[in-house]
């Protein structure tokens, strides 16, 4: 197991090492010179070759890679050129939120996808199956943010009940924290709880077929109990691991609904840094996500192998 | 005649193409993904008003007899708007798909055919671009190449060429070891041939079902990319870029943003269904 683990974890570094080199090369061939658009076209000569040398803009991008990528390895993103802040710094306070929003937007998801995939597993090819199925799909086709925007009509403009856009802290006021959190969580929960739907109905309706679970009903035990009991416990494997992978997703997800509601995490910081040219922020947001993304990708591989003892048998 | 055989043997029956188009649900996402490329070829030409041209006499009108969609801040007809909107979404969804096929399919059949060190590097690079949530590539792609719609075809089709390269590598995995490629080997064909008229053929299906479903998630990264302004740009009208342009509307015209989204949701559920489709019909591993 341990062998196995240290593997994945080995396998991992190239991969890092390629984030990094895709991460650096693709920001730096952003069009425009950060350093004109942060002091404008008419700055001072001197000026802008001070804040280039500043920057290092001026040496070759080999060069610059691996001065960034020794300083990525000491924890050191750089700072914003926008701001002057530490990269790291903005990245941990927009962090926050954005894994706040996400789990929200997880628990909606579960909520709703785990019964109604039981529901729609146990009563196959009914209306209620049917309508699970149509629901599941026609959440996988609605576009994140025009679901959101939808929901600004509904629940914000129309009927105004919780607001359309912005961030509290929990800390500082639970219940407006709430009542901000409620539309984007919303938003980002329903494509996740479309995808998790069709697994959770897809596995039960496996598991429930299977010989043990014939054998439970043989001996009598309540229906309930050989769904609940036996059934969801063996079904909910592939849904967890479809659940880690979702996580990961939201990285992405997250990008859209952020801007939308103008939840200042990570997915709006990366958007408003493109829009400033703010390389360092750009480049250390998308790395960031992208090894976020990459660990929690390989956290749910190997939860699946310790749970799972068939996998853990087969190696 | 071993991989005539072969194709024979392994490629799905022809009336599993009839049964696609009975069954109800591939039935409807065929039906509307028709309705959406007719709208596209022909909408522009039905309809009196230009997507680009504004009526400054008649802005933010609502739904009406003269503009069944309303118009939008510029006065320009949202129908009109929506109609072109679709060509752009489909020609973005179909040369992206198309383009990561063109290079994904040569790199995941040598890979899984070559396997060794060729596989090690072409699976790594790979397994780089997948790293990234797609949407987030596709952004720092746009971002570094400018926004432009030759642009978001590029940054799309990067994000779908690992998805077709493994699928297609899996494919060649699988097929590389079975008797009639061996047989072909034997007889002393090129490995280039092999792979072209044995290994090639056996891919198409899942490679089908796969570009089904990219094609709708195509199209919906297009509308994320252009929502953000980082897509196509203005003046060309998109689903998605309307819907940007919707949001500071919201409380005065509401309709800017339902029929671009709802063009959206149409044509991703059209594909979906499609790709559903086509798997339960195609894929051998279902």
């Amino acid at each position: 197991m341990i062998r196995t683990i240290l593997g994945r974890i080995v396998a991992l570094i190239p991969v890092l090492f390629g984030l990094c080199v895709l991460s650096f090369t693709l920001l730096s061939m952003v069009p425009g010179d950060p350093v004109t658009a942060m002091l404008g076209l008419e700055a001072d000569p001197t000026a802008i070759a001070a804040l280039r040398a500043k920057y290092a803009l001026d040496d070759p991008l080999v060069v610059r890679f691996f001065a960034w990528f020794g300083h990525v390895l000491l924890g050191d993103l750089g700072r914003s050129i926008q701001t002057g802040r530490p990269v790291t710094a903005m990245i941990g306070s927009a962090l926050v939120p954005t894994l706040q929003l996400g789990a929200a937007a997880m628990v909606v998801s579960l909520l709703v996808a785990i019964p109604a995939g039981i529901i729609a597993a146990v009563r196959r090819n009914s209306a209620a199956d049917l309508a699970v199925s149509l629901l599941a799909l026609c959440g996988l086709s609605l576009p994140s943010f025009w679901l959101g925007i939808l929901l600004i009509l509904g629940l914000s403009i129309s009927l105004p009940l919780l607001p359309s856009s912005g961030y509290v802290p929990f800390l500082s006021d639970p219940d407006a924290a709430f009542a901000h959190l409620v539309l984007p969580a919303l938003t980002l929960g329903t494509a996740m709880a479309a995808a998790t739907m069709r697994m959770t109905r897809a596995a039960m309706i496996e598991v429930l077929s299977a010989d043990y679970i014939r054998t439970a009903k043989a001996k009598g035990l309540p229906a309930r109990r050989v769904v609940w009991h036996h059934a969801l416990s063996n079904a909910m494997l592939p849904v967890m691991t479809l659940v880690g992978l979702q996580f990961g997703q939201l990285l992405g997800g997250v990008v859209i609904t952020e801007t939308v509601f103008s939840w200042p995490g990570i997915g709006k910081l990366t958007v408003d840094a493109i829009f400033a040219r703010d390389y360092p922020v750009v480049q250390g947001a998308i790395l960031v996500t992208a090894t976020l993304f990459v660990l929690i990708n390989l956290a749910t591989d190997l939860l699946y192998t310790v749970l799972d003892p068939r996998l853990r048998s087969a190696r | 005649m071993s991989s005539a055989l072969a194709r024979v043997a392994l490629r799905p029956e022809r009336s599993a193409w009839w049964r696609l188009l009975t069954e109800p649900r591939s039935a409807l996402g065929v039906l509307i993904a028709v309705v959406v490329l007719l709208a596209a070829l022909f909408g522009p030409m039905l309809s009196s008003y230009t997507p680009e041209s504004p009526d400054f006499l008649a802005t933010l009108a609502p739904p009406s007899g003269m503009h069944w969609l309303g118009t939008d801040d510029l006065g320009r007809d949202v129908l009109a708007r929506i109609l072109y909107g679709a060509r752009v979404s489909l020609l973005v969804g179909l040369s992206s798909v198309g383009a990561a096929l063109l290079l994904g399919l040569p790199i995941g059949l040598v890979s899984g055919y070559a396997g060794g060190w060729t596989d090690s590097v072409l699976m790594r690079c790979m397994d780089v671009l997948l790293a990234f949530p797609g949407i987030l590539l596709a952004l720092g792609i746009t971002a570094a190449l400018g926004a432009s719609l030759s642009n978001t075809i590029l940054a799309i089709a990067v994000v779908n060429l690992p998805v077709l390269a493994r699928v297609a590598r899996g494919q060649a995995l699988a097929v590389r070891g079975l008797d009639f490629v061996t047989a072909e080997r034997a007889l002393g064909f090129k490995e280039a041939t092999i792979l072209w008229r044995c290994v090639l053929p056996n891919t198409l299906s899942p490679i089908l079902v796969q570009a089904s479903v990219l094609l709708a998630s195509s199209i919906i990264t297009e509308a994320y990319l252009s929502f953000l302004g980082l897509g196509v740009q203005p003046p060309i009208p998109s689903w998605g870029n309307m819907l940007h342009d919707a949001v500071g509307f919201l409380d005065q015209a509401a309709w800017l943003a339902w029929f671009p989204g709802a063009a959206i949701f149409l044509t991703v559920l059209a594909f979906n269904l499609l790709g559903d489709g086509l798997r339960d019909r195609l894929d051998p591993r279902d």
